[in-house]
């Protein structure tokens, strides 16, 4: 039992960390709540076909940068679906960081879109690291018999 | 105007930079400017004075010339005037004496026609006339006259070559008759001279016989025959026959003169004989030196005697005055150069000194606002290294909170986690301190409740005072508005801090609260009162423990305001004004502002009078013990009262050591709008339950003020309150309910009671209260006995549980969601169900979603899964394409699907044109059913019409328009929010029903 409640404040203070950080926000609870009996696994599944689809995206984005003549429209498309996915799941950094890529998209600003771009990739890795962490700790707390609290 | 006027400011200000710089160019030159100034006054001043008085000596020379010159020509005129007339006398004796014969003219003749014509000489004092008489010829001469010719000395005259005896004379000068004037030196040497040259003659000056004056005789020849022309020197002596003499008084007669001529005093005038140049002869005026000698002039006097020469020297005669007008401009100009100089000099120094300081100052202005920034900094760090350990505490607290507790449990977990967020809330306060100071406050103006943040502040503070065993009450008046606008921060914070503050002071007694309407009358009083010096020392204080005063605990307050006296007039006042729709009421409704006054009332230790005034002060605290013994900054009063002033009131306090401390503060709020706070989504107030709303209560309690606070409580859940001031009256008060039952009348379904009534000896009461209930028992249903206390302990609890109270006890400080909680507990009210309270939309939601089939469309995967993710969740099927392309085959006609949910940007076929596909689709297809439709059909399904839900993040009208117009039926914002996806999917399966599969 003690163990449970150590590990649940460990994954309390993480999830705390990154609500106040702004990695995540209120949606990231949201799909939380959507997570029953029924679909045991439905935030782990969400994000990691957010992880792939990011992948791509970031790869298809660098690729159309590095082009001679950019397609900015091409990029700016990919920005906003990345933009998407990432509200979808509640990561607002990264949110955050697409809106001011589109910015640069319409701007046509190739500087500003590189700059975006590394910005992006970082806080990708960031969040993903952080999201496994918490995915692992809730794992442990699975395994340890306890319950995952609630997110306010 | 307005520009140019900041032209000129412009200007302005260039021509003061230059002077400004000119200033400090120049700072250490200035002593030497202004000398530099001064010489330079002086030498313009002397330029000035000497420029005038060169003007002012030149006019007088001027004015002594032409005097001088005017008094020597008339001299000079009347003298020869004088002379001709004794030329015509010359020749008259000359023609009547020697021409005729016998001689015309005798001593009596000559003297007449003298003395007649004497206004024709005027400077002459006579004219004698003297026979020339050869020394041959002198017996028959004195024979002929009658007399011996005498010397000047009157003395018979010695022998001589020849003589000249007077014969004819003026009267004036009779006393010449028979005087020899060859014996006189002066004369002879004129009469010699004249009769040589045959013109007038001049003595030198000298002093005249009779009168003393000085004075000049002239001497005209008479000849006895014509002389030739051009006569030689002894034709003449041969041919003279006698001289004409007059003696010319100068000294008098030209004092006549210049008496005649104006300002004859200002000059002195003397007349000189020059002839013989090295020894001047003064003829007139005097010879000492007298006036002023350094002006002098000289004119010429031609008496027509060429052999001699004179001449007039004029002086004036008082010294040149003080040249007045020539020092006036001269030192005039100089005082005000000086002056002006003199200005500009302290200026200056003065604008070097301000210079100096103005520097000073700003270098003392960037060090204070480093320090500033640094101890910002601080307060920053500080604040932040305490917040995250903070957030683990109220983690950890939400973790408890979702475990299974006991509603006790609950209640402290609860209450940890209030006071956490408000310690966090006090920090970031503490953080304000820096930002009232820089001005940079800004008040918040929300809707918020008041009654609610009391309720926090008041559970804040509960644990603490629970543990002293002090009363903590708070009550609202009625008039208060539920939601007022304003800064709910803002004003938690002034309660919080002072509420901590009477906390922290007080060990017996009481802490209370009070809020309610400020009347005009009321905000006026706000003053500080003089506490009363022998407020000290009141014997028989605390400890006995009396209940003498009408207060919350009985103790006694510093301010009488709380007491029940005035109180109750409050609550009377109140429910008057419930009852009756006065106009003052009205009137209070219709402003726009509500002025609160919040009295926070304590028995604690008071502060001593010295402290009292600088207790607002920021880092203040009464004495430097106080700190010592119970902690704190003492920022918090002065944070109050700048916050208090920037609600637009003011705060003051009433404080009698050892008896306790008033504050009052008033704060302005404006009213709000029945309908604005409406709208606001979140909850503004805490949700009291609404279970209890008709019930009522009778509560026992002696003390009136906690009556009033424990009936503001449970009025504010809906339960009406009867009171009884003991257990007896109480028990009387439930009797005759009970009896009178079948009138319908008021039936208790609880009864409260305060401990210390109960404890205090009335047990048989409450037995008797037992029995009494139970005779009539089988009637209704027995109302609940709960009890209401500060502390209990075991023991106590025990006997309670024994006397009737098995229900519950509730503890004080009263809250009313504590108190619901409480009496929810025991089964009075309906219970909430679980999980309502949570989200409204989520059962409707329920109820619409459930059993739908739904397609969703989104070309992003994972938007597609949460969106799915989140149908489901309501029960509804979800099926998903990736494309708008993908859609329309799954749509192909006729589908099951019973609504669509768009994205609207998707590429190759982006949302707007795969519906205007699906509304093509349907519409022909409604055609053809219209066509060869069986009825049965039509009437199931009316027309194709698959209702299309676009899914936006950006939900603005724009896009709510393209929506609509290519034929979707509405849109939610992306990522789902419950309540909007509520409102877009009732409004298109509100009318229709779900099929049962």
């Amino acid at each position: 039992m003690d163990a449970v409640a150590h590990l649940q404040k460990q994954w309390f203070d993480c999830i705390q960390h990154m609500l106040q950080e702004g990695f995540l926000n209120d949606q990231f609870a949201e799909l939380k709540k959507l997570q029953d009996e029924n679909n045991p696994d439905f935030v782990v599944e969400v994000v990691s076909l957010f992880f792939e689809d990011s992948q791509k995206l970031l790869s298809n984005m660098a690729r159309a940068l590095e082009q001679n003549v950019v397609d900015f429209k091409q990029v700016d498309a990919y920005v906003h679906q990345f933009k998407g996915s990432s509200a979808s799941i509640g990561a607002m950094r990264l949110k955050d960081v697409c809106v001011s890529f589109r910015n640069y998209c319409e701007a046509q600003n190739l500087e500003g879109c590189l700059r975006c771009l590394q910005q992006v990739q970082q806080e990708c890795s960031v969040l993903k690291n952080k999201l496994e962490r918490l995915f692992m700790l809730e794992q442990q707390i699975v395994a340890a018999g306890g319950s995952i609290p609630a997110i306010h | 105007m307005g520009m140019m006027k900041i032209q000129e400011q412009a200007q302005q200000q260039d021509h003061e930079s230059f002077g400004m710089n000119f200033v400090r160019r120049n700072r250490d030159r200035h002593f030497k400017i202004l000398m530099i100034w001064i010489v330079a006054l002086v030498l313009i001043g002397f330029k000035i004075f000497n420029y005038l008085e060169a003007g002012n000596k030149e006019r007088r020379k001027e004015v002594l010339t032409s005097m001088c010159d005017q008094r020597a020509i008339m001299l000079q005129d009347q003298f020869s005037v004088s002379v001709n007339h004794v030329h015509a006398l010359a020749l008259m004796v000359s023609t009547f004496h020697y021409y005729k014969n016998p001689s015309a003219i005798d001593q009596e003749t000559f003297a007449d026609y003298t003395a007649c014509t004497s206004f024709e000489r005027p400077l002459m004092s006579g004219v004698a006339y003297a026979q020339r008489v050869v020394n041959s010829e002198r017996e028959s001469f004195e024979r002929e006259h009658n007399w011996t010719i005498k010397t000047m000395d009157r003395e018979p005259s010695p022998l001589r070559d020849e003589y000249a005896p007077v014969i004819f004379s003026q009267e004036t000068l009779s006393y010449l008759e028979s005087l020899d004037m060859m014996s006189g030196e002066e004369d002879r040497e004129n009469i010699l001279r004249a009769r040589a040259t045959g013109k007038a003659v001049l003595t030198s000056p000298f002093r005249l016989l009779g009168s003393h004056h000085l004075g000049v005789v002239l001497t005209f020849p008479v000849y006895k025959s014509r002389l030739p022309p051009s006569p030689s020197l002894e034709e003449r002596v041969k041919a003279t026959a006698g001289y004409v003499g007059g003696a010319f008084d100068v000294e008098s007669l030209v004092d006549k003169l210049l008496r005649q001529l104006a300002a004859h005093e200002i000059i002195l005038v003397n007349v000189y004989d020059i002839t013989n140049t090295s020894n001047h002869l003064i003829m007139y005026g005097i010879q000492n030196e007298e006036g002023d000698t350094s002006l002098v002039h000289i004119s010429k006097l031609d008496f027509g005697d060429p052999s001699r020469k004179h001449q007039m020297v004029c002086r004036y005669h008082q010294k040149e005055p003080i040249p007045w007008n020539a020092i006036a401009p001269a030192g005039c100009f100089f005082l005000i150069g000086f002056l002006v100089g003199y200005m500009l000099y302290s200026a200056a120094i003065h604008i070097v000194k301000i210079d100096d300081d103005f520097i000073k100052m700003q270098e003392l202005k960037v060090r204070a606002e480093a320090a500033d920034v640094a101890k910002s900094q601080f307060l920053a760090t500080v604040s932040h290294e305490i917040r995250t350990p903070m957030n683990g505490v109220l983690g950890m607290l939400g973790l408890l909170l979702d475990t299974d507790l006991s509603s006790t449990q609950r209640d402290f977990a609860q209450t940890a986690q209030v006071c956490g967020r408000a310690l966090i809330a006090l920090i970031n306060e503490v953080l304000d301190r820096a930002k009232i100071e820089a001005g940079k406050l800004e008040l918040e103006a929300v809707p918020f409740d008041l009654r609610t943040i009391l309720d926090d502040v008041l559970s804040l503070f509960s644990e603490k005072s629970r543990n002293k065993g002090v009363e903590f009450a708070v009550f609202v008046s009625d008039k208060v508005p539920d939601v007022v606008m304003g800064d709910p921060g803002r004003f938690r914070q002034i309660v919080t801090n002072l509420v901590g503050n009477s906390v922290k002071f007080t060990e017996r007694g009481h802490i209370f609260v009070k809020v309610h309407l400020a009347e005009p009358s009321n905000t006026m009083t706000i003053k500080k009162s003089e506490t009363s010096l022998n407020g000290g020392t009141k014997e028989g204080l605390g400890t006995s423990g009396d209940c003498q005063f009408k207060t919350l605990s009985g103790f006694e307050a510093a301010d009488e305001r709380n007491s029940w006296d005035t109180f109750k007039h409050l609550i009377a006042d109140e429910e008057f004004h419930l009852d009756s729709s006065s106009n003052r009421v009205a009137a209070y409704e219709t402003s726009d502002h509500v002025t609160l006054m919040v009295c926070v009332e304590d028995t604690g230790i008071g502060i001593p009078l010295h402290a009292q005034d600088r207790i607002f002060m920021p880092f203040m605290q009464a004495d430097s013990s106080t700190s010592r013994n119970y902690g704190g900054t003492g920022i918090g009063l002065s944070i109050s009262k700048c916050l208090v002033e920037r609600m637009g009131g003011q705060i003051s306090f009433v404080s009698r050591p050892q008896i306790g401390s008033t504050f009052f503060f008033t704060a302005v709020f404006e009213r709000c709008k029945k309908n604005a706070f409406k709208e606001v989504k979140k909850p503004i107030s805490e949700d009291l339950p609404s279970g209890f709303k008709g019930l009522k209560a009778i509560l026992v309690d002696g003390k009136p003020v906690r009556a009033a606070v424990t009936r503001y409580h449970l009025k504010r859940l809906g339960i009406h309150v009867e009171l009884a001031s003991s257990i007896k009256k109480g028990v009387a008060l439930f009797a005759r309910n009970g009896s009178s039952i079948s009138g319908n009348v008021m039936q208790p379904d609880i009864i409260l009671v305060e401990k210390d009534l109960w404890i205090s000896g009335e047990d048989a009461g409450m037995n008797m209260l037992q029995l009494d209930w139970k005779q009539n028992g089988h009637v209704f249903k027995l109302p609940k006995m709960i009890l209401l206390a500060t502390n209990i302990n075991n023991v106590e609890f025990q006997q309670a549980k024994a006397a009737g109270f098995s229900d519950t006890v509730i503890m004080k400080p009263l809250r009313a969601s504590m108190v619901a909680a409480c009496l929810q507990q025991v089964g009075i009210g309906k219970k909430r169900l679980p999980g309502k309270d949570m989200n409204n939309e989520t059962p409707f939601l329920q109820n619409l979603l459930s059993g739908r089939k739904i397609l969703v469309v989104d070309d992003n995967r994972v938007n597609r899964r949460v969106a799915a993710g989140a149908l489901k969740k309501f029960g509804a099927h979800v099926e998903c394409a990736d494309s708008g392309k993908a859609a329309l085959d799954l749509l192909k006609l006729p589908h099951s699907f019973d609504a669509c949910f768009m994205d609207i940007q998707m590429p190759e076929m982006d949302g707007f044109e795969a519906t205007r596909r699906i509304r093509q689709m349907e519409s022909e297809a409604n055609k053809q059913m219209n066509g060869e439709s069986t009825v049965e059909e039509a009437a199931r399904k009316g027309e194709w019409h698959t209702p299309v839900l676009a899914m936006t993040a950006d939900v603005i009208h724009a896009t709510y328009e393209e929506c609509l117009k290519c034929g979707m039926d509405g849109y939610v914002s992306k990522p789902f929010q419950e309540e909007n996806l509520y409102q877009a999917v009732a409004k298109i399966f509100e009318s229709k029903p779900v099929l049962e599969p």
